[in-house]
């Protein structure tokens, strides 16, 4: 279903770039702008896997690459972009996954933009979670930080005006979350349903979400504001009478978001709520924190930021939504400043009620021109039996990559 | 007698020191005004020199030494919007084109005159922007021997002036100008300027640290004259006196009135740049 959809979607591009692009007066006269990289990534977990069918083995070797293609008209108006993505795994056959991050034409005139295909937006300003951020569905199996998004198909108009920034969104198709096989790591008790996803939605896949929102600035104050109407990004898990396996449910829902960040010499004050009405009770979730750092510590170029979180979730943990119901955030930034960019991100996530700990700690430095490193170490602790992060608590891990980028 | 007379003497001699004193330091005080005077005058005349360019745009190399002379480079485009009000600063956008995996970050400025300057990040990798810090003025620029304040401070008033001397400066004659600043969180305690006296253009500046040490010294050349009235330094050469490492900036041909407008200038617009 997925790929034929998608091949609809890069046919009606290539006749665009084909046909249609050639045909104003910005013709492709200006050069593609070519670029990428390609990844090895290497994991090695520390305890032996928790549930049957998962994978053996204590490392993980896996392959990733990702092609940007831009191209921009002379007059500056038209921008193209097309990004394809693609990881291999060599034990998760779901974690060897295809997609488009970016596909998409847009024209710009003045104030206003129009962007029509397959796009990437990012909402939200705290470090810890990313709970409001709602356009593009996770990438799950990418990483459990839920920091790599999927593409999403839209229609979106922006308008830049004096007062701020307004940008409306029509999202016609919608993208399930991805999720670690049955072999996998990262997975829970009972095996995915993948073929079987439930819509609230008479239309499924097919619902037109809706989204419109505001951001602008005020002094040291930065605001962005949103309403959403459509699929809900987060499934349900839903174990059905005679079934062994899970099967996802996407809710029809409404939701309200604010994102505020106060920036004042070394401080930023950061908070993220939402409010979402749909499937039962209607919830609320929230992120408030602090940044502050330190220039030039030691009287050397690099710097030290200290990082501290509160999440909030009115959802129970127990949920596969969400395990930020009630944690604090701890962390630490270090920037060298340096020749070769290295830096340092420590931190740790602790459910104030169970005690429960998630250590992270990520690490990344330039080797050369061309060529980067980065370390990841993941570790849980205290897990309790019954919370949805039981369930991956033997997959603490070490991950090594080397990112080639041409 | 004696003794009033003694005192007489000593409390006229007082007053006279006094007056002498009040005197000097008039003098001195209207000798400061006046080299501060000429000071801000070079200094304005060569500020005002750059009006009315409007809006420029140019990609430049900046390559980095370290002591043991290893090096690196990044490639970056400068595109600068000009605020015709003296008292608010130009905004400026900053698109990195190389290392590649840092390649489409960009940095936002909204320079100020005292307060701090409105700043934003672009990380293309999440897409997200992010309202930054800008209280780190003396901190490095892109681990170069630049500082964030030597790029979007150098409007006018944002420094004090005082007039120190005419000398030689290769073959013209420069002004030399001391510039100390009067934003907070700056690395520096003062900066001597050289400003040649046919063109107004800085070709020499050196910079000292808090503790009033030698810290870097930045030499600007390869002046190219652009529409008969903006000069643009092509090769700029930053080199710190305490560590040895060196940065230089080399300028391709800039565009100017390439028709930037505000709108091209504010956070909404940096995840569209490529």
């Amino acid at each position: 279903m997925q790929l034929i959809s998608y091949t609809q979607i890069f046919r009606l591009f290539l006749i665009w770039m084909l046909f249609v692009a050639p045909l104003s007066n910005a013709a492709i006269d200006n050069p593609l702008d070519i670029s990428g990289n390609i990844s090895l990534q290497l994991r090695g977990f520390t305890q032996d896997a928790l549930w049957l069918d998962q994978n053996t083995s204590d490392a993980e070797f896996s392959f990733s690459s990702e092609l940007e293609i831009r191209w921009r008209s002379n007059d500056n108006n038209q921008r193209i972009s097309f990004i394809p993505f693609a990881r291999w795994d060599e034990n998760d056959k779901k974690r060897s996954h295809f997609d488009l991050r970016e596909a998409f034409w847009a024209y710009q005139s003045e104030d206003i933009e129009i962007l029509l295909g397959v796009n990437k937006v990012f909402w939200g300003v705290t470090e810890s979670a990313h709970i409001i951020d709602i356009i593009n569905q996770t990438d799950l199996v990418e990483s459990i930080d839920q920091e790599d998004k999927l593409g999403q198909p839209m229609l979106s108009l922006a308008f830049q005006k004096d007062w701020g920034l307004l940008d409306l969104y029509l999202l016609p198709y919608f993208r399930e979350r991805n999720f670690s096989g049955k072999n996998g790591r990262f997975r829970g008790q009972y095996a995915i349903n993948f073929d079987n996803a439930k819509y609230q939605s008479s239309r499924k896949r097919k619902n037109l979400d809706f989204a419109i929102r505001y951001s602008h600035f005020f002094g040291g104050v930065d605001l962005g504001i949103y309403y959403f109407d459509g699929t809900s990004r987060d499934p349900r898990g839903v174990i059905e009478a005679g079934n062994s396996d899970l099967v996802l449910h996407y809710d029809q829902i409404e939701q309200i978001g604010f994102d505020i960040q106060y920036t004042r010499s070394s401080w930023l004050w950061k908070l993220e709520s939402f409010y979402r009405d749909g499937y039962r009770d209607a919830i609320f979730g929230s992120v408030a924190g602090l940044e502050y750092t330190f220039y030039q510590v030691f009287n050397g170029t690099s710097d030290i930021g200290v990082l501290l979180e509160y999440q909030y979730d009115d959802r129970s943990s127990r949920e596969i939504a969400t395990t930020a119901d009630n944690d604090i955030f701890v962390g630490s930034r270090w920037t060298s400043n340096n020749m070769n960019d290295g830096s340092f991100l420590a931190g740790i996530i602790v459910d104030k009620k169970t005690s429960e700990s998630f250590y992270s700690v990520e690490a990344k430095t330039r080797l050369s021109e061309n060529l980067s490193l980065a370390l990841e170490v993941k570790i849980m602790t205290n897990s309790q039996i019954g919370e949805t992060s039981f369930t991956q608590s033997h997959d603490d891990y070490i991950e090594l990559q080397i990112n080639h980028f041409f | 007698m004696n003794y009033n007379y003694k005192y007489n003497l000593g409390l006229k001699n007082i007053f006279i020191v006094i007056a002498l004193f009040l005197c000097q330091l008039d003098y001195n005080r209207a000798q400061a005004e006046m080299l501060n005077t000429k000071g801000f005058t070079l200094a304005a005349r060569s500020d005002r020199s750059d009006r009315g360019f409007s809006d420029s745009e140019v990609e430049m190399t900046m390559i980095l030494r370290n002591s043991a002379g290893k090096q690196a480079s990044r490639t970056l485009r400068f595109t600068t919007l000009e605020i015709p009000d003296e008292s608010i600063g130009d905004k400026s956008l900053i698109l990195f084109r190389t290392p590649k995996d840092i390649e489409g970050t960009a940095l936002l400025s909204h320079a100020k005159m005292l307060d701090p300057d409105d700043q934003w990040l672009y990380l293309p990798a999440l897409k997200r922007i992010k309202r930054i810090s800008s209280r780190n003025k003396s901190g490095p620029f892109v681990g170069s021997e630049f500082a964030f304040e030597d790029f979007t401070a150098s409007e006018l008033n944002k420094f004090r002036y005082t007039y120190i001397r005419e000398e030689p400066c290769e073959e013209l004659v420069c002004d030399v100008i001391e510039r100390i600043p009067l934003y907070e969180n700056s690395g520096y305690q003062k900066q001597i300027a050289w400003v040649d006296n046919s063109t107004y253009q800085l070709r020499k500046i050196q910079f000292y640290d808090r503790k009033g040490s030698f810290l870097k010294q930045l030499i600007l050349e390869d002046y190219r004259l652009y529409n008969q009235k903006y000069w643009r330094p092509h090769r700029l050469k930053m080199k710190n006196m305490q560590t040895n490492k060196s940065s230089d900036l080399v300028y391709g041909q800039y565009k100017f009135k390439v028709g930037l407008i505000g709108s091209d200038f504010v956070k909404g617009r940096l995840s569209k740049l490529r």
